[in-house]
């Protein structure tokens, strides 16, 4: 399978900042998050993909096609929904988009057709002929999103798309987004800070911090890598009961909001824990059997621990 | 993707040759311009000066017109030559300075101000195609109101006169044609650089305007102060006017020389095509 993108020692550098650092990586997936805290560099390593950028030391490669001697062909495979509001005032929706599909090189009859096309598809055919301006925010980004598809690019470079969204209009961007993907002709490229939207239509993740890569895994592979665990809340001697734990031979350590991460040998029962917790005098307040979530995974990420699932991804190396 | 199925599927028609595609940026801006009927309005206004010129170019080589009045000085009243076509060029620089007064401060401001700029740049379309297609916008409309005006006079005369005028004038037609087009690139890179640089269209033209006035009437003082004339190198109205003297063959009148008109319509134009370097960008950087 051709790789999406490929990374090779890519750096992007302002001034004396560092936006991108030596990224390297091949990556294939089909929808693949892009994740990382407000400066990580998700919107510029977006931005030198499509050439707004020049890369200071390295290159990458967008479906084969180096992006610094070919970037107008690697533009002409990729669709692009950018963060910020973005139109032409005074343009009705269906010549905005028309206009966009004839830079994008189809023919007038064609960008046309394709405009109100790509306006039905993304529930706004019935506002077609009215003025950009005078759309609502969910509207604007469904239009930012028809101007993406217009010309059917390969891949798709979607950059906050629910940003601004109320539920209803997010949850339709979302389904719309996984229709996309599920159509199999498009690659999407997901960047957002929101987790959800990632784990609702990606495969694979891409964490960035500090410009750069922090993990990269393919979601389902780390589910199902995932062991369970049981998430504890007590009140008591915590000190004494975590000794407790361990003499049982289970793994321990702290979880979120004070609880604490349990996994149990497959020859201990949850018995066990709470014959513990007599013997301790602890009181156990909460139990719940848990896995990890993406929010475990990009908190790992965040907090430098090291990448040891990135070699057992199934997809794309590091 | 057809209406109906409401499925997403890849284009896989012919595509447009990429030389050409900068057309599609004057194609769907002329539509646009001319759905204001002030501008319509004014763009045939800017007509009547060659109109009057042409029906002047008729009536004195018609033998019939010349035979009603048989004292008339032909070549007192209006002499058709390189002084005419001057003339004629001096004055119609400046309606087609004000169309690209009107129109020019809207066109890339109104893309920065939407954040568009990143739309275009992300598909096979580059900053230099961009420039080229929104000067290509100014340059068909400055074009009707000077060089072909001043080209279909020169044509009408040609043919009423005969051969031997139009080759003992042809440097008419090329100092027209020539001297326009420096105007035209001049004006109109101006009027992007401008609207590049300031986002809010009325304020742009006003700094346009400015550019040109302040230009003047400092040329003119540098003129009187120092006793020289290359102070007005610059006013680009002074860098034109110096430049179709030349062109046309007239004689020096004193003022800036056809080169040093020629050099400040090139520094204009130098200058306004770093300023659009520099902010013609899908997204600015801040080191």
């Amino acid at each position: 399978m051709q790789p999406v993108i490929e990374l090779d020692s890519l750096s992007v550098q302002f001034g004396s900042v560092r936006a991108l650092s030596q990224l390297s990586g091949s990556f294939s997936g089909r929808a693949i998050g892009l994740l990382g805290p407000n400066g990580a560099g998700k919107t510029t390593l977006i931005h030198t993909l499509l050439g707004f950028y020049k890369p200071s030391t390295g290159t990458a490669r967008v479906l084969g096609n180096d992006i610094r001697h070919q970037d107008r062909a690697a533009r002409s495979l990729i669709g692009y929904m950018p963060e910020r509001d973005s139109f032409i005032a005074g343009m009705t929706a269906v010549r905005f988009i028309c206009l966009m599909a004839e830079l994008s090189g189809l023919p007038k009859e064609h960008a046309l057709e394709r405009a109100h096309e790509a306006l039905y598809y993304v529930g706004l055919g019935e506002a077609r002929y009215r003025k950009l301006e005078s759309y609502s925010l969910g509207m604007k980004q469904l239009a930012k999103l028809a101007q993406a598809l217009v010309h059917g690019p390969r891949l798709l470079f979607l950059d906050e798309p629910t940003n601004g969204l109320d539920p209803p209009a997010r949850e339709r961007m979302i389904k719309l987004i996984r229709e996309i993907r599920d159509t199999g002709e498009v690659h999407v490229i997901l960047s957002s800070h929101l987790l959800r939207d990632v784990e609702e239509c990606c495969e694979e993740v891409l964490i960035l911090k500090d410009g750069q890569i922090a993990q990269y895994c393919n979601l389902e592979a780390e589910r199902r890598a995932n062991r369970k665990f049981l998430e504890v809340e007590i009140r008591g001697d915590e000190a004494s009961f975590l000794n407790g734990v361990r003499r049982l031979g289970c793994d321990c350590g702290p979880g979120s909001k004070r609880r604490l991460k349990i996994i149990l040998p497959p020859e201990r029962q949850i018995a066990d824990l709470y014959r513990l917790a007599v013997e301790h005098n602890v009181q156990i307040r909460h139990l719940d059997y848990k896995k990890d979530s993406l929010q475990d995974i990009f908190l790992k990420a965040m907090h430098g621990m090291p990448p040891a699932t990135l070699q057992g991804a199934d997809h794309g190396s590091l | 993707m057809a209406v109906y199925e409401r499925r997403y599927k890849r284009y896989e028609g012919e595509i447009t040759p990429q030389r050409g595609r900068f057309w599609v940026i004057p194609r769907y801006a002329i539509k646009d311009v001319f759905s204001s009927k002030l501008f319509v309005t004014f763009f045939a206004l800017s007509f009547i000066p060659s109109l009057l010129v042409g029906a002047g170019i008729y009536l004195l080589n018609n033998a019939d017109f010349l035979a009603i009045f048989p004292e008339l000085q032909v070549d007192q009243i209006l002499a058709i030559d390189g002084s005419l076509f001057n003339n004629l060029m001096s004055f119609q620089i400046w309606p087609a300075f004000i169309i690209a007064l009107i129109v020019g401060p809207g066109l890339v401001s109104k893309d920065l101000a939407n954040n568009s700029l990143p739309l275009y740049l992300s598909r096979p379309f580059s900053r230099a195609e961009y420039v080229l297609g929104k000067t290509t916008i100014l340059a068909f409309l400055l074009s009707c109101t000077t060089w072909v005006t001043g080209l279909a006079l020169f044509a009408l005369q040609s043919n009423l006169a005969g051969l031997d005028w139009m080759m003992e004038n042809l440097r008419i037609a090329s100092g027209v044609f020539i001297g326009s087009w420096l105007w035209i690139l001049t004006v109109s890179l101006l009027a992007l650089a401008l609207s590049a640089w300031v986002k809010w269209r009325p304020v742009a033209a006003f700094m346009m305007l400015m550019v040109v006035l302040t230009g003047s009437f400092f040329g003119f003082i540098i003129n009187a102060l120092f006793k020289i004339q290359w102070g007005s190198m610059i006013s680009i109205f002074a860098g034109i006017k110096a430049v179709f003297r030349g062109l046309l063959g007239l004689p020096f009148d004193g003022g800036l020389s056809a080169p040093l008109g020629c050099l400040t319509l090139l520094g204009f134009g130098a200058l306004s095509l770093l300023l659009l370097h520099l902010k013609l960008r899908a997204y600015e950087v801040v080191s």
